[in-house]
C-alpha cells in the first residue's frame, strides 16, 4: 500500500479501491504496484509523466487488459473487470482521448450506441431522442440538439455527447483521460462546470491529466504515478505546492544508459534553419537551428505543437508562413519528396502506419528511400541492394539479421532500428527522429541511443521529438521547450534539469 | 542493461529463408494448383481438349483478357482499381478503325490506338490525383464517357478494318504460334521485369502496403499513380489492337465487361484487392483459370449461362482457397 488519507467519509468503503495492482508486458512492466482509492463526489486527479503507467492503469480499470496481480474492489467488495462490457455493467464508463464516438451519426445516436432501446429489434427513437435531451439537460448543454449530426459540433460538444452517453449507461465512475487536452479555454470551463455538476450529484471521476493548474481547480485529491507504482496516493489537489507534485513526478531511477556527449565543434555548420514557421492552430513564429553533429530536443506536452513542427519542416504538411534552410539553401516546402532529395529524413511517430510496408520484406524497407542508386539499365541490382541491407542490418544489430525476413515479424526494437537504417542507407543531412523510442523495450532502448549519438558523431543534425523528458535530457545537446505551439526556451541539455523543464512544460497551461 | 533484445528471438513461426524468397517472387500456388485440376479434368472429358491446336486457340482467347489483367495488376496492387478498361478497348477500336486514321495505314491505326489508350490512363490519373476523386469513381466516370464517345464516333455501327496488314496482327502466326500470344507474353515478360526489377514496381508495392509512409519516404505518389493508370490504358489499348484485327473491325460494343474479367483474374491470381502484394504470374494464371472453363464447356457444347454460373463458383472457391493458404502461414 502506498501512502493514502482516509476518504471523505471513513465509515463507508470507498466505491472504488485499487490495491497493489501488477501488469507486464513483453519486456517492460507497465504497473508495478498501483494503489488508490476514489469515493463518491470524489474528483481524484492521475499525475504522471509519460510512460507512468496511466493509460495501462486506465485499460486495466475499463476491461481492456487484465491485471496479472493485484485487486479491484468496488464498495469493498472485490470484483473482476475481464472486459468492457464487464466495465460498463460495473458503472465504470472511461471516456478516452480519442473520443470514440462515430462522427456520421447523430448525438441519440451515438449516445445509445450499444446498447439502443428497442422493442422487437424495432429502435424506440423517441425514447431514446427524449432520454438523450434529458442527460444534455442535466450536463447543462440543452444547446445540443438530439438529432444533430455530432460531425458538425466541436470537439467540446463532443466531448458533452460522451458525457451523456456516460450518464445513459447510469455511471457510478467516469475516467476521463486528459479530456482538456484537444480544447480551447472557454470549452475548459464549461467541461469543469458539467464534472462539477457530476461530483454534486454523487458520482466519482478519475481525472488524468499533465496541468496541475487543472488539478488545483476541479481535483479533490492527487494520486502520483511514476514508473507503474504509486508514488503518492490521496494529496490535497489544492494545497500540495507545485514543487512537492513536480518532484514525486521526476526523479526516474531507471538506469537509460544514455551515451556520452559528442564534442561539437564550434566551427561545425549549421545544417538546419527554421525562421518564422506559423501553421494555424498548430504552431506560431517557430525558429531555431541545428549544427552539423549536433542533436536538438524538442520538448512539449502531446498536442504542444511539437510533431506538428517536425511534421511541416519535413513537407508532410505546408506551413502559413516561414523558412527552413537546409545547408544554407532554402528548401521548398509542402513535399516529402522535395525534402528526401534535398537530404532531411525522418522515422515518425507512429512507425506501423506511417513508415513500415508490412509485408515486405526487412531488406526492401531498408532500401526504400535508395531504390533508384541500385538501377542500372532500368533495373534494380539485387546483389548491390542486398550488399547494402546487409551492412545496414549489421551495424545497426538488427535482430534475426535476416534480410528476407517479413517486418512484421521483428520486435519495435528491431523494426525502428530498421526505420533508422532506411535514412543511414540513403544517407542525410538532418535526420527528424519523431518518439524513436515509442513501444521500444529497455535494451533495445539504449541500442537506439547509441546508434542515434553514432550518427550524430558522422556530423548528421538530428531533431528529437519525445514526451519523455529524461529521454530528451539524456540524449539531446540542446532543448528547446514547446508549449501551446511556442518554443519558450532553449537551454543546453546537459544544466537543464527534469523538474526544470517539466514546470516549464506544464504551467500556464490552456486555462 | 541487457545488450540482448529478448523479444527478437522469440517472434512468431519462424520461416527459413529460403521459403520467403519463394512466396515473394514466384507463382502463388494456388491458382497453379486450380488450373491443374481444371486441366486434368478437360483432358478427361475431352480427347481434342490436350490438342495443340486446341491450346493454341486457348492461348489465343486468353490474350487479350490476360494483356488488360497485367495492367490492372498493377493498378490494384497500388491500392486502385480501373473498371474503365473494356470501355478503353471500344474507344481505342473505333478511334483506329475512323476512315481519315485508316488512311493513314496500320502504323496510324495502331498508334491511335495507343495513344488513346494512354490518354484515357492520363485524365483516369489527374482526376483521381488532382481531382481527389476515388479510383473507382473516377474510373467509372471513364467507363460511362469512353464508351459513350465511341458510339457517338461511330455512329452505333461496326467500323470495317480495310487494312490486310492490320488485321494480319489478329491472324498471323510466327514460328506456328499466333502473333497475339507472342504479344501476351511480350506484355507479361515486360509486366513482370517492371513489378519485380525496377523502382517503379517496388513503388508501386509500397504504395499498396502503405501510402502514407511511400509518401514520407520520399516517393512522388501523384506522378507515380498517373503512369500507373496510363499503363492500364495502354494495355487496354494493345488488347484493342488485338481484337479489332482478329475481327476485322471495330465497334463501340466491343470489350463489354472486360472489365471484371480483368478483376477477377486478378484476385484469383492472388492479389490482394486492398493493393500492397501481388504478382504478375498469379494473374496470368488467374485469366487462363477462365480461358480454359470457357474452352471446356464450349467443347462439351454446354450454353454460357452455364459457364457463368460456373465462373462465379471459382472466383469464390479460388479466393476461399487462398484465405485458408494465408491463415496457415
Amino acid at each position: 500500500m502506498g501512502p493514502s488519507s482516509d476518504p471523505p467519509d471513513p465509515d463507508k468503503p470507498p466505491l472504488l479501491a485499487v490495491r497493489g495492482l501488477v501488469k507486464h508486458f513483453t519486456g517492460a512492466r507497465a504497473l508495478d504496484g498501483v494503489d488508490f482509492e476514489v469515493a463518491a463526489g470524489e474528483v481524484h486527479c492521475l499525475l504522471g509523466q509519460n510512460g507512468a503507467g496511466k493509460s495501462t492503469l486506465i485499460k486495466v480499470l475499463a476491461g481492456a487488459h487484465e491485471p496479472d496481480a493485484g485487486a479491484l474492489l468496488l464498495d469493498g467488495r472485490p470484483v473482476r473487470v475481464p472486459s468492457p462490457h464487464a466495465a460498463l455493467e460495473l458503472g465504470i464508463v472511461t471516456i478516452y482521448q480519442e473520443l470514440d464516438v462515430v462522427p456520421g451519426l447523430r448525438v441519440y445516436e451515438n449516445v445509445f450506441l450499444g446498447h439502443e432501446h428497442a422493442r422487437a429489434g424495432w429502435t424506440r427513437r423517441r425514447r431514446m431522442r427524449a432520454a438523450t435531451a434529458d442527460a444534455l439537460r442535466r450536463l447543462g448543454h440543452e444547446e445540443i440538439r438530439p438529432d444533430t449530426e455530432l460531425a458538425h459540433l466541436s470537439p467540446a460538444s463532443r466531448q458533452v455527447v460522451s458525457l451523456a452517453r456516460a450518464l445513459s449507461r447510469d455511471a457510478r465512475l467516469i475516467i476521463m483521460d486528459e479530456p482538456s487536452a484537444a480544447l480551447a479555454g472557454h470549452e475548459v470551463d464549461n467541461l469543469f462546470r458539467v464534472i462539477d455538476d457530476l461530483r454534486s450529484a454523487g458520482l466519482a471521476v478519475v481525472y488524468i491529466t499533465h496541468r496541475l493548474a487543472e488539478v488545483r481547480q476541479i481535483g479533490d485529491r492527487v494520486t502520483v504515478l511514476k514508473d507503474g507504482r504509486t508514488v503518492a496516493s490521496g494529496l490535497e489537489a489544492r494545497t500540495t505546492p507545485d514543487d512537492e507534485l513536480v518532484r514525486l513526478m521526476t526523479g526516474r531511477k531507471v538506469g537509460d544508459a544514455f551515451p556520452p556527449r559528442g564534442v561539437i565543434p564550434d566551427d561545425a555548420p549549421e545544417v538546419l534553419r527554421v525562421e518564422g514557421l506559423t501553421r494555424a492552430g498548430e504552431f506560431t513564429d517557430v525558429s531555431f537551428s541545428v549544427r552539423a553533429g549536433e542533436i536538438v530536443g524538442l520538448a512539449g506536452l502531446v498536442g504542444s505543437g511539437r510533431s506538428e513542427i517536425l511534421g511541416a519542416v519535413y513537407g508532410a504538411t505546408r506551413p502559413d508562413a516561414g523558412e527552413v534552410t537546409l545547408d544554407g539553401r532554402p528548401l521548398g516546402l509542402g513535399d516529402p519528396a522535395v525534402a528526401v532529395r534535398s537530404g532531411l529524413g525522418l522515422a515518425p511517430e507512429e512507425r506501423k502506419s506511417q513508415a513500415l510496408l508490412l509485408d515486405e520484406a526487412v531488406y526492401r524497407n531498408l532500401s526504400l528511400a535508395s531504390l533508384r542508386r541500385y538501377v542500372s539499365a532500368g533495373l534494380i541490382d539485387r546483389d548491390r541492394e542486398m550488399a547494402d541491407a546487409r551492412a545496414a542490418i549489421g551495424s545497426l544489430d538488427v535482430r534475426p539479421a535476416e534480410p528476407l525476413r517479413e517486418i512484421r515479424q521483428l520486435s519495435g526494437g528491431n523494426q525502428q532500428k530498421v526505420v533508422v537504417g532506411r535514412w543511414l542507407i540513403r544517407g542525410c543531412r538532418v535526420l527528424l527522429l519523431d518518439e524513436p523510442t515509442r513501444g521500444v523495450d529497455v535494451g533495445a532502448r539504449a541500442e537506439l541511443y547509441a546508434l542515434i549519438r553514432r550518427l550524430a558523431g558522422t556530423g548528421v543534425g538530428i531533431l528529437l521529438v519525445s514526451s519523455e523528458i529524461p529521454e530528451v535530457l539524456g540524449l539531446a545537446d540542446r532543448v528547446l521547450v514547446v508549449r501551446q505551439g511556442r518554443v519558450i526556451a532553449d537551454r543546453a541539455a546537459e544544466s537543464a534539469d527534469e523538474e526544470q523543464i517539466l514546470s516549464l512544460l506544464m504551467k500556464g497551461s490552456a486555462l | 542493461m541487457r545488450t540482448v533484445d529478448p523479444t527478437a528471438t522469440e517472434t512468431r513461426t519462424p520461416r527459413a529463408p529460403s521459403e520467403t524468397v519463394s512466396r515473394l517472387s514466384l507463382v502463388p500456388k494456388g491458382p497453379v494448383l486450380v488450373l491443374a485440376v481444371i486441366v486434368v479434368a478437360g483432358a478427361l472429358v475431352s480427347p481434342y481438349f490436350a490438342t495443340w491446336s486446341n491450346v493454341l486457340t486457348m492461348l489465343t482467347s486468353a490474350s487479350v483478357i490476360g494483356i488488360i489483367s497485367v495492367g490492372m495488376t498493377f493498378v490494384i496492387i497500388s491500392g486502385g482499381i480501373d473498371l474503365s478498361v473494356g470501355a478503353l478497348v471500344a474507344l481505342t477500336a473505333v478511334m483506329a478503325t475512323t476512315a481519315p486514321v485508316q488512311e493513314g495505314g496500320w502504323v496510324a491505326m495502331i498508334a491511335v490506338a495507343l495513344a488513346f489508350g494512354l490518354g484515357a490512363g492520363l485524365v483516369n490519373g489527374l482526376v483521381i490525383t488532382h481531382g481527389r476523386i476515388v479510383p473507382f469513381i473516377a474510373t467509372l466516370a471513364m467507363l460511362v464517357s469512353a464508351r459513350g464517345l465511341a458510339e457517338f464516333i461511330s455512329g452505333g455501327t461496326p467500323q470495317t478494318s480495310l487494312d490486310e496488314t492490320f488485321n494480319a496482327l489478329g491472324s498471323a502466326k510466327l514460328v506456328g504460334i499466333p502473333l497475339p500470344v507472342w504479344v501476351f507474353a511480350a506484355v507479361v515478360a515486360v509486366g513482370w521485369l517492371l513489378l519485380n526489377r525496377t523502382t517503379f514496381g517496388r513503388h508501386t508495392l509500397a504504395l499498396g502496403g502503405n501510402l502514407e509512409a511511400a509518401r514520407l519516404a520520399g516517393i512522388r505518389i501523384r506522378r507515380h499513380l498517373v503512369i500507373l493508370y496510363m499503363l492500364s490504358g495502354l494495355t487496354a489499348a494493345i488488347a484493342s489492337v488485338l481484337l479489332t484485327a482478329r475481327l476485322t473491325s471495330g465497334s463501340n460494343a466491343v470489350g463489354n465487361l472486360y472489365e471484371l474479367d480483368a478483376i477477377a483474374a486478378v484476385i484469383i491470381g492472388g492479389t490482394r484487392l486492398a493493393g500492397g502484394r501481388g504478382t504478375i504470374a498469379g494473374s496470368v494464371f488467374g485469366v487462363l483459370i477462365f480461358t480454359v472453363i470457357t474452352n471446356i464447356f464450349v467443347l462439351k457444347n454446354l450454353e454460357t449461362d452455364v459457364q457463368n454460373i460456373a465462373k462465379g463458383a471459382i472466383i469464390v472457391a479460388a479466393v476461399l482457397l487462398q484465405r485458408r493458404r494465408a491463415a496457415d502461414t
